[in-house]
């Protein structure tokens, strides 16, 4: 391993993620609710009455971000390498993976390692280790 | 009201995920890429949010009811079992695949990025898919 210094970006790694940490605390302060994404997302496939609006809200708001920043600076433009059909692969996994685990980087990866939760340790433990041996074998195994 | 906060954390979630890198798939991957080049940055996006959710979740457990009044929904489930762990070790090879998990999919989506459409398609699909089994195996109670 070797550090990437160009691609390091400290402060806007740190002030971002802190805007994600005010994020998550005015959900759980105000809606009481735990700000995961995949759960979120993933009640809206199965409707309950009253439990849908502050859902698509949520998600409305995640969604009209990048508009919402364009007011104040540039957007970044996203790098997407992967192709089409890995894309369908990834995204399946995704979708039943955080559905199965009860989460995903915010609702275990934020919030639970926030709440100090066992749980959500473990699990955040077993995503990114995933993570990390999927992008070795993929990039220096089959496609050195 | 609710539905109000709601947007806003949001709007200030993906606001984090822009500014942060994270709604940056090439970015994701180069954190994830231990045996490459190592842009450590979104370990700092962890630490800031972490930093911040510490905060907000201290406060959070004293109190039963949010400042809008609402029920604090805290997560109660403590067992460490196969589905939580084969769930997010799944989560993490899609993670892996293509650099996006579930809240930076949906920014990118609201940048207009065609790719990030096709993941989150897929990502519902397998949402569906979950939501389908569950049913299955427990035709008379879903589990929340």
């Amino acid at each position: 391993m070797s550090l990437d210094w160009n691609a390091f970006t400290p402060t806007t790694a740190l002030a971002g993620g802190a805007l994600i940490g005010v994020a998550a605390a005015v959900f759980v302060l105000f809606n009481g609710r735990i700000a995961g994404v995949s759960g979120v997302l993933g009640g809206l496939l199965k409707p309950v009455k009253g439990d849908l609006g502050w859902r698509i809200a949520f998600i409305l708001g995640l969604v009209a971000a990048p508009l919402a920043y364009a007011l104040f600076a540039s957007v970044p433009e996203p790098r997407i390498d992967a192709g089409w059909g890995d894309l369908v692969i990834a995204g399946l996994l995704v979708g039943i993976g955080t559905r199965y685990g009860s989460g995903c980087t915010s609702g275990h990866g934020v919030c639970g390692l926030s709440r100090l939760s066992p749980r959500s340790l473990v699990a955040t433990i077993a995503f990114m280790g995933a993570g990390f041996a999927t992008v070795v074998v993929v990039r220096h195994l089959i496609g050195a | 009201m609710p539905i109000l906060t709601s947007l806003l954390a949001g709007l200030v979630f993906g606001f984090g995920l822009i500014l942060s890198g994270m709604a940056n798939p090439a970015k994701v991957l180069g954190f994830l890429d231990l045996a490459g080049r190592w842009d450590p940055s979104l370990a700092l996006v962890m630490a800031g949010a972490v930093g911040v959710g510490l905060l907000a979740f201290a406060i959070a457990r004293r109190r039963t009811a949010s400042f809008l009044g609402l029920p604090m929904r805290l997560p109660t489930a403590r067992h460490i079992d196969g589905r939580l762990v084969g769930g997010s070790l799944l989560f993490g090879i899609g993670w892996g695949l293509a650099g996006f998990c579930p809240g930076p999919a949906l920014a990118a989506l609201g940048m207009g990025q065609v790719k990030a459409a096709i993941f989150v398609g897929a990502m519902l699909a397998g949402m569906g898919v979950f939501e389908l089994l569950e049913r299955r195996a427990a035709p008379s109670t879903a589990k929340a």
